[in-house]
């Protein structure tokens, strides 16, 4: 199946005077993993927000599964919403701060959504977090509270959390830049499970290159709110086209 | 008739109008009382805070349960104790001294929290570089540390000032002719108590605004890191 | 009368203290949620009616609050043509309710506001509807917030309740002024009401602290 799932066209985001995407063209298809890497204030996270719907557009359309997010209607009135809450179904995210509800145990945060949203009863929603806290190997945290998990682990609960609503796209933003360096491993076993064994598709803001490069269908290199180069891992990190693309590569991999 | 102006019942709005200037007077006694009440509480509050923050537990421990005890009690109550009881002991004040003295009584255990907070928050570091220049400890006090102090203790001081304010109707049960109880009294009179009461109401409302706005542009024209010293 | 014999009468004036400082508190604390909320919700009118009863019973003395209710308001019913007498025991908790549930108002919408913005914004990736992010997210971690401010209202609200001797509610301060009418013993009542009222406020704090710690235990220490 190769048919689009995400598509960006011309989309205008402004945060005041500062245009941070500036008609961004783009799009994803079923099941594919991309990775978007860039320097901060590129636009980055900002994609992923909007398709969250968590920041609104100021222009053109963004589509899931061909249908428009933002807007509705054959007219593109804006989007009311329960045409939000509609698209947004088809959505998950875990976040760099992982923010998993700190007064709630594991095992309810994993739950909390599919009981009050999806209708799911106690039982069916526990078994449901029971089978993703094995995913994420964390079977015997579910009853602690996030503040007694260590970073890597809370973000693994933010994975599953976020799987629990059965998304079809899920998004990941900048998931192990808030992490201390021993746990970002842990995290990313996690995603890379995810995107060998399951066919969602997967948009990852990372900094972790390596990573990218490993998972990856097609990586987008954004500069200044636009993408400023795409291709494969292969092609990106081995032999970059663009001046600005093989700058920054160099500036990342002198840091590693 | 009070306080020499007639009132006249024919019409509401007439009533309104002809005991707007009798509240007006009780409302003069309330603004005295509050600057005094506010006054006492400043100075007491001064004193507890010194006696709270003296190296002796002798001093600082009686000091922290008094306040508690200030604080912890109503000023109703400490009203009726002074006015009932200094007379027993051959203190004999005229009943607005009574009144204003409870209130910087009750506010005085707040305030003395207000300066031992502001002056912390200054602090050590002040101090430390005041000595490294050899300033003597009063020059300190005064140049360094309570110009800094002081627009961290103006807001928190003020809002105790309106505060004052609110609590002054309390007076009226040791007769004080603040304004509730002037309009009581012309409600007491005329059985009319909707409008008296609901003007004093207003007036209050007014009274708090006006001191809430005049307080934030006492606030904004404060500088931050201290009064300027040239 | 020795002083012993005090304590009966104003045992009897305490017992209706507490209640008081009980229903009021409880009142107060459900206006305070209502108000609040009601200030920070995106309708209009709610937003406006909270905002008018938080001023007003902010800006205005407890005192004349009382005697409005207790006073005038019966003085508007004859007006309106309706009995709208009401009872000290009303006027008293309505008074002290609505006006600690005014300041409870500006405790609770700080509270709520101080909760994460990030906190809202995975309970919308997971498509909670804005009710049930306020129920289920936002207002459990505000309230371990909003107790510490509770606590010090709570206090207050205990020395409030001395003004409804004022409109003849049989309370501890009542029966001390009937006391001293009676006796003549100034010192030694006062002293006792003041002793019982600080006793009282002490044993209150400590109740509203350990409702702090319980409700904040899934905090953790620091972090």
């Amino acid at each position: 199946m190769t048919d689009t799932i995400i598509r960006f066209d011309k989309v205008v985001k402004r945060f005041g005077d500062v245009t941070v995407l500036n008609e961004l063209d783009f799009s994803v298809q079923r099941g594919e993993k991309v990775s978007i890497i860039g320097p901060s204030g590129s636009g980055k996270s900002t994609v992923l927000r909007i398709l969250m719907t968590l920041e609104g557009i100021e222009g053109g359309v963004v589509s899931i599964n061909g249908e428009p997010l933002w807007h509705e209607g054959p007219d593109l009135k804006p989007a009311s919403e329960a045409h939000l809450r509609k698209m947004r179904a088809q959505l998950g995210m875990v976040f760099q701060s992982f923010n998993l509800f700190p007064h709630m145990t594991v095992l309810r945060n994993i739950t909390e959504a599919p009981v009050k949203v999806l209708g799911l009863s106690r039982a069916e929603a526990q078994s449901r977090a029971n089978d993703l806290l094995e995913l994420v190997g964390l079977t015997d945290q579910a009853a602690k509270y996030p503040h007694q998990l260590s970073g890597g682990q809370q973000q693994r609960v933010g994975i599953a959390r976020a799987l629990a609503m059965r998304p079809n796209i899920l998004l990941f933003d900048e998931p192990t830049s808030a992490l201390d360096p021993e746990l970002v491993g842990e995290v990313l076993t996690v995603i890379a499970k995810l995107a060998e064994e399951h066919d969602l598709t997967m948009l990852l803001v990372t900094h972790e290159m390596r990573f990218a490069r490993e998972i990856s269908d097609r990586v987008l290199f954004f500069d200044q709110g636009r993408i400023c180069e795409e291709g494969t891992p292969e092609e990106l990190f081995t032999a970059p086209v663009q001046d600005r693309t093989r700058e920054f590569l160099g500036s990342i991999l002198k840091e590693a | 008739m009070l306080f020499g102006f007639e009132w006249d019942t024919s019409g509401p709005l007439v009533f309104a109008v002809s005991i707007l200037p009798i509240l007006l007077v009780g409302m003069w006694v309330t603004i005295q009382a509050t600057v005094l009440g506010f006054f006492v509480a400043l100075v007491l509050g001064l004193l507890w805070a010194v006696l709270k923050a003296a190296p002796s537990r002798l001093i600082s421990w009686p000091a922290t349960v008094f306040t508690e005890f200030l604080r912890d009690t109503p000023l109703l109550v400490q009203l009726f104790f002074l006015y009932y009881v200094l007379p027993e002991f051959g203190i004999i004040l005229p009943a607005f001294m009574t009144g204003a003295l409870a209130l910087g009584l009750q506010y005085s255990a707040y305030t003395s929290e207000v300066y031992r907070a502001g002056l912390e928050a200054i602090g050590p570091d002040q101090r430390e570089a005041a000595r490294a220049l050899n300033l003597p400890a009063v020059r300190t006090f005064t140049h360094v540390i309570i110009p800094q102090a002081v627009p961290r203790i103006v807001p928190a001081m003020g809002n105790y000032l309106v505060s004052i304010m609110k609590d002054v109707p309390v007076l009226s049960v040791v007769t004080v002719l603040e304004m509730l109880n002037v309009g009581r009294i012309i409600g007491d009179r005329t059985f009319n108590y909707l409008i008296p009461l609901s003007m004093v109401g207003g007036l209050y409302l007014i009274m708090t605004l006006v001191a809430s706005a005049a307080l934030r542009l006492l606030d904004t024209r404060l500088p931050k890191q201290g009064i300027p010293l040239k | 009368m020795h002083w012993t014999e005090y304590f009966s009468p104003l045992l009897q004036g305490a017992w209706v203290t507490v209640q008081l400082t009980v229903y009021s508190t409880i009142l107060g604390a459900i206006l305070a949620f209502a108000a609040g909320v009601g200030k920070l919700s995106s309708n209009l009118l709610l937003r406006g009616i909270s905002v008018v009863y938080i001023e007003v019973f902010r800006g205005t003395s407890l005192l004349v609050q009382l005697f409005w209710l207790y006073f005038a308001l019966p003085v508007a019913g004859q007006a309106l043509g309706i009995d709208l007498r009401i009872p000290p025991v009303v006027a008293g908790v309505l008074a002290l309710s609505l006006n600690i549930g005014a300041y409870g108002a500006e405790v609770v919408r700080g509270a709520i506001q101080s909760v994460h913005q990030e906190q809202h914004e995975a309970a919308r990736a997971l498509n909670f509807t804005p009710r049930q992010t306020l129920t289920a997210v936002t207002i459990p971690q505000a309230v371990p917030e909003m107790m510490p401010p509770f606590g010090n209202l709570a206090v207050q609200n205990l020395k409030d309740t001395a003004l409804v001797s004022l409109i003849s509610l049989g309370d501890m301060t009542f029966r001390a002024e009937q006391l001293r009418n009676f006796t003549q013993d100034s010192t030694t009542i006062y002293s006792m009401l003041l002793l019982m009222y600080f006793g009282m406020a002490l044993v209150l704090t400590l109740m509203m602290r350990t409702l702090e710690r319980r409700v904040g235990r899934w905090r953790g220490t620091g972090a």
